[in-house]
């Protein structure tokens, strides 16, 4: 699915990512993990294409393509999807508005059939019902007003719509509440399947005991200096980073 | 505060004022007093603080040519259909350079005890109160507005009472010599509890640099709610002063939208009174200026009784050279505890040569209360342009949305369905012919 060779990146020549391998195949949830300044969010924004980073070596496949050839909506549309850490409000843009206008520019990629807008609601609001989100919900602008909860469940109600084959989730535990956390972790964990993965990008182990992850890795200074199974995050959990730092130096 | 005018020769409207004495009539009073008012000030220069940003040099240049009389040549419906809204059951009062066309207007009203009609026509009474409300401005445009305004809309709700219709007033320039002035003159009064919705549009037939003096006078009693919107869309030639004075009484609700999209020059004074308490207020306006145009909007919102609230919504587009100007000032005096008053002004600017001014004014003598503001200039948010780019929406759709976005979040405080639809879609085409847009 998902292919990370020797990825090196940076802005304005400070290098960040140093050197990242990371192979996920469909069906699998990956969990990235690493203290503050690590490279976890300048991987997400490399993936999904923000502009000021300069990737400077290596590459990255979906599915044999290559992804750093496309712009972001391409990637989108590919089926790549970044759930934001801090996702953007948009006063006066609807939210029916612009998720319709985003499925349906994904659908018409795919050479499905746009969705009109009662077939729009009609599946909006299945997912809006089991993610706890009211109704008067589209109504708003996206993100304006949100509370941190509602943005995260907003970044998990697009993910479901948008039906990406690979979701990276980038920090979408902080600033949520257990109940929010419980939440949005059973809308990712729906959204499981065989034909697509997840990346989940964590400071806190406590996400992880809702989303299980297949693999965990531990970043520090742009590599991935350790990877695993689930037990690693627990053991990152009762120990901290600082044993796994000490053996990489 | 000085005014830097030196009058050695008198300026042309002392000279045109006598034919308007001549004509003479109940209001020469008033209109003496104003061209004296006028007279002792000129014209501001950008000396005056008011003014700082708003040149008037392509207004004064211009010969003054006030149009006392109607045109000769009369102006069927099939001339305005094609510039104004069309899709409403509404009372329209058409009125070509200030004179009132009863030809093209269309008043039928139901409700009982509704006044809609032309100024001039039923004056009776009316002497005394007319410039009752703009009498403490020191704002020259409003003498010379005394002096020579020929006609104007008299819109009267009773207490209780309830516009049936939405009341359309179209306001024409034929605009077809340079220094044309029309001097309009408004009186709107909604008596306690009523509540309606009046839409004023000002439009240019010709392209000459003509202007339009319009001062409106705004009386909301005691819990009425009324809904003004602007619609100013005249020629890119046209300069557009207008001056709105409103005083709100007890749990009055009065929103105002203005919609500046049109003329070379425009300066929109609005001048609010909180006069009693439980008073909301909402002045709402949205700017869209390309080529030289200059769009200004100046305010003073005052609150003279407690427990009232203002909010002021400004968003401006600017374009090529344009220029847009935002003064906001809210004045809270001593007794006015508990006010919230609360002021936005955003710009958008597409072009690096367009400029926004931008000044609030907070002036608070009272001690518990809420004010807030916040002003912002610049080009289109990169974060939110790659948040919905993440979401497969390409780069030209993606500003296109926040930009349709951005003019939304005023045309959406609209409570008229229809208007708000019409504006709404008037506004989208308007963008879609933005050449910055991408």
């Amino acid at each position: 699915m998902l292919e990370i060779k020797n990825l090196q990146a940076g802005i304005e020549n400070k290098p960040i990512l140093k050197g990242i391998d990371l192979s996920v195949n469909a069906g699998e949830v990956h969990a990235i993990m690493g203290p503050n300044g690590s490279g976890k969010s300048t991987l997400a924004s490399v993936l999904a294409g923000r502009d000021g980073y300069d990737v400077t070596g290596g590459e990255v496949l979906l599915q044999d393509d290559d992804l750093l050839d496309l712009a972001p909506e391409e990637r989108a549309r590919e089926g790549v999807f970044l759930a934001f850490q801090y996702p953007v409000e948009i006063p006066g843009v609807n939210s029916a508005y612009f998720l319709r206008s985003a499925v349906n520019e994904i659908r018409k990629h795919r050479g499905e059939e746009e969705l009109d807008a009662m077939n729009f609601l009609k599946a909006v609001k299945a997912k809006m019902k089991e993610l706890g989100l009211s109704e008067d919900f589209l109504k708003r602008p996206v993100n304006a007003g949100f509370s941190g909860g509602e943005k995260k469940r907003n970044e998990i109600l697009q993910m479901a719509m948008l039906n990406p084959k690979l979701a990276v989730l980038d920090e979408t535990d902080s600033g949520l509440d257990i109940d929010a956390l419980r939440i949005v972790a059973d809308g990712v964990n729906r959204l499981k399947g065989t034909d697509n993965a997840q990346v989940v990008i964590t400071h806190y182990q406590r996400l992880l005991d809702y989303i299980v992850p297949d693999f965990v890795h531990v970043l520090y200074d742009g590599r991935i200096i350790k990877s695993g199974d689930k037990t690693l995050a627990h053991e990152l959990e009762e120990k901290g980073y600082d044993w796994l730092i000490r053996d990489a130096a | 505060m000085s005014s830097a005018t030196t009058n050695e020769t008198p300026p042309a409207p002392v000279e045109a004022f006598a034919q308007v004495e001549q004509a003479g009539g109940p209001l020469l009073p008033l209109r003496k007093a104003g061209l004296a008012r006028f007279a002792e000030r000129g014209y501001p220069t950008t000396n005056d603080e008011d003014w700082r940003f708003t040149s008037l040099k392509s207004l004064t240049d211009l010969p003054f040519l006030p149009t006392l009389e109607p045109l000769d040549q009369a102006l069927g419906l099939a001339d305005i259909a094609e510039i104004t809204f069309g899709q409403h059951d509404v009372n329209r009062l058409v009125f070509v350079d200030g004179h009132f066309s009863s030809d093209l207007s269309v008043i039928s009203e139901q409700t009982d005890g509704v006044t809609v009609t032309n100024l001039s026509s039923s004056l009776n009474g009316l002497e005394n109160e007319i410039g009752s409300l703009s009498a403490n401005d020191e704002n020259p445009f409003i003498g010379l507005n005394d002096a020579f305004f020929t006609d104007g809309a008299l819109i009267r709700i009773p207490a209780n009472g309830r516009l049936s219709k939405l009341v359309h007033l179209v306001f024409i320039s034929t605009a077809n010599e340079a220094g044309q002035a029309a001097h309009i003159r408004n009186w709107i009064e909604a008596g306690a509890n009523a509540q309606g919705t009046i839409i004023e549009s000002h439009l240019s037939l010709g392209q000459a640099a003509a202007s339009t003096n319009v001062v409106t006078e705004t009386r909301v009693n005691a819990g009425a709610n009324l809904e003004h919107i602007k619609f100013q869309d005249q020629s890119l030639n046209a300069i557009h002063l207008a001056s709105l004075h409103s005083e709100l009484s007890d749990d009055a609700r009065y929103a105002f939208h203005s919609f500046a999209l049109g003329a070379r020059l425009s300066r929109n004074n609005l001048r609010m009174r909180l006069a009693k308490p439980g008073i909301e207020c909402v002045l709402n306006g949205l700017y869209m200026t390309r080529a030289n145009q200059l769009a200004d909007h100046h305010m003073i919102v005052d609150h003279a009784a407690p427990h009232c609230d203002s909010h002021e919504y400004f968003n401006g587009i600017l374009d090529d050279q344009s220029r847009g100007v935002f003064h906001g000032r809210i004045v809270v005096q001593p007794v006015a505890q508990k006010t919230d008053a609360k002021q936005t002004n955003k710009n958008l600017i597409l072009s690096d040569n367009a400029t926004a001014n931008t000044k609030p004014q907070l002036e608070i003598y009272a001690d518990d209360v809420k004010c807030t503001h916040g002003a912002t200039i610049g080009e289109m948010d990169d974060d939110a342009i790659f948040y919905l780019r993440a979401r497969g929406l390409d780069t030209k759709t993606a500003r296109r949305m926040l930009m349709h976005g951005f003019a939304g979040e005023i045309v959406d405080r609209i409570q008229h369905d229809g208007i708000r639809e019409e504006l709404d879609e008037l506004v989208w085409n308007r963008l879609e012919g933005e050449h910055h847009l991408d």
